[in-house]
């Protein structure tokens, strides 16, 4: 599903690399923590995945494509095999929660017919569609989220990226997201999710990257992951 | 993409952005009616020349006794002289470029000068020895009338050669002026016009930033996102150059076609259908620097 050899990036100007050598394969199905602190390359591995950056060197397979060398004109119809949410969730404030999801469909160029049948049904799977008529404004941060998740599925994605979903919410709202994401995962989405929550990674039990200076410092990998090299491993600290 | 959500788009683009759309519209008006200016200008000379030349003939004047010796020196022409110039009109030299000529002797020129004059005029005091005789030449284009006069003025016996196109010179050279001066112009304000839509239309994006984002994300492309920013500039400008088209109709029609080409009925000047013969260029030149401007302001703000 995602395969990274020996991707290496700097932006320049910075002092260390935003990626060094790195080396990772993620499986169909798989939900994958990607920790670290605050400029550890976490969010740069994210945008290369997301292909809004490019690789210095070294090669990106996602979906069967090789993002390394993916066409200009080619990445939007990558970008529509794949899900996103974010920590501030982007949505469109003027739109009401049907409208927003309906938006990501509509600007793809999906049916009247196929929107109006499919976005009902991802509202119902995030558990929103009494409020579909209502705005962003109007909801809870969870809510919010909710939609955002909702907009992100809505074109039935393998693999859904999540930049810190609960970044901006309370533990009861995380815990919801969490649940809603799981669920998600297990009707077989493959989940990549960077975040600073320690209490989620450690309650989830998933496989937990951990980003340090652009290195893959560990890969606590659950029963049936392949090791990975040692020489793809900085600094190993088994836990 | 679909039509209806660009056209959704496009609506909204313009009423979150609607004074700003309105100056596009207005420097659109301004600088394509300078355009069309410049272009009737032109249209107005080429019917000058194409109306007026083709009647235009070349007068050689042949000597007489009254001519001074610097352009007569033998005095009026001798009979092998004028034998000789109506042999240079029918050479076969000539012939590509002379469409008709015809011989006009002092006599005749003299009964036509009493025609054409009321009684007070000079015909009175004149006989015909002292006018000259004249062979008229009608041209086969206009065009090569240097060429003729050239031809005949130093042949031996012929006074002056005139080229009556040379009468439409200063109004030509005076409406070319007019038609450089309104295209300069034209030139200045289109190039504002150019730069105020790629302001306005990047502020049209920016306002729009969030939308485009998620445009990108779900993997919109990068056409279907441009687009109604395109057709924002576009629909601005043309509705400038419909103002500066309806403009330009209303000048032609109400100083030219119903007042001025009245009185001057010589003038052949441009009319209605006229402009709507430049309308098309007009239209299109602003079509396209508007979606030049649109597209190279938007270029960059989309870019995946």
């Amino acid at each position: 599903m995602i395969r990274l050899e020996n991707v290496s990036k700097t932006y320049r100007g910075a002092s260390g690399s935003a990626a060094n050598d790195v080396r990772l394969e993620i499986s169909r199905g798989e939900f994958v923590f990607l920790v670290g602190s605050s400029g550890s390359g976490k969010s740069t591995l994210l945008r290369m995945l997301l292909r809004e950056e490019k690789p210095d060197e070294g090669e990106i397979f996602v979906l069967g494509e090789n993002l390394a060398r993916l066409r200009q004109s080619q990445v939007a119809s990558y970008r529509r095999k794949l899900g996103v949410v974010f920590q501030d969730f982007r949505l469109l404030t003027n739109k009401t929660v049907y409208q927003n999801v309906a938006y990501a469909l509509q600007v793809i160029g999906k049916s009247k017919a196929f929107i109006e049948t499919t976005v009902p049904d991802v509202l119902r799977l995030v558990g929103l569609e009494e409020k579909s008529a209502n705005y962003p404004t109007a909801l809870s941060g969870g809510e919010q989220q909710r939609v955002a998740i909702a907009r992100a599925l809505v074109n039935r994605p393998e693999l859904l990226l999540a930049d810190e979903p609960t970044g901006n919410l309370d533990p009861g709202n995380s815990r919801e997201i969490m649940g809603l994401l799981e669920r998600i995962n297990l009707s077989g989405t493959t989940i990549v999710m960077a975040t600073h929550d320690r209490g989620i990674v450690d309650q989830m039990q998933k496989r937990v990257i951990e980003v340090s200076e652009g290195r893959i410092v560990r890969d606590a990998q659950t029963a049936g992951y392949r090791e990975i090299p040692s020489d793809a491993i900085g600094q190993v600290s088994e836990e | 993409m679909r039509i209806s959500f660009v056209l959704r788009e496009l609506w909204e683009g313009i009423r979150g952005n609607l004074s700003m759309v309105l100056s596009i519209v207005l420097v659109s008006f301004v600088s394509l009616s300078f355009v069309a200016v410049a272009a009737l200008l032109q249209v107005q000379v080429g019917n000058l020349k194409n109306y007026w030349y083709d009647k235009a003939q070349i007068a050689i004047y042949l000597c007489n006794d009254f001519e001074s010796e610097l352009v007569c020196e033998a005095g009026a022409i001798t009979q092998s002289q004028q034998i000789a110039v109506a042999a240079q009109l029918k050479s076969t030299a000539l012939a590509p470029y002379i469409d008709t000529y015809y011989f006009e002797s002092q006599e005749e020129a003299y009964q036509r000068l009493l025609e054409e004059s009321s009684e007070l005029s000079a015909a009175q005091y004149l006989n015909p020895e002292q006018l000259n005789a004249t062979y008229w030449v009608s041209l086969a284009d206009p065009e090569s009338a240097e060429l003729v006069v050239e031809a005949f003025e130093s042949q031996p016996g012929v006074a002056s050669v005139a080229d009556q196109r040379s009468y439409f010179d200063p109004i030509i050279g005076l409406l070319n002026g007019a038609s450089v001066a309104a295209g300069s112009i034209a030139a200045v304000m289109l190039f504002s016009a150019a730069l105020l839509t790629a302001t306005t239309i990047r502020l049209s994006a920016f306002a729009r930033r969030k939308e485009i984002a998620i445009m990108r994300l779900v993997g919109a492309s990068s056409a279907s996102i441009q687009l109604p920013f395109i057709l924002e500039g576009l629909l601005a400008a043309l509705a400038g150059g419909g103002l500066a088209i309806g403009l330009n109709v209303f000048l032609v029609e109400n100083y030219l076609t119903d007042s001025l080409a009245l009185e001057l009925a010589f003038a052949n000047f441009v009319t209605t259908a006229d402009v709507l013969q430049v309308a098309p260029f007009v239209l299109s030149l602003g079509a396209i620097l508007a979606v030049l401007a649109s597209g190279i302001s938007t270029f960059r703000h989309l870019r995946t």
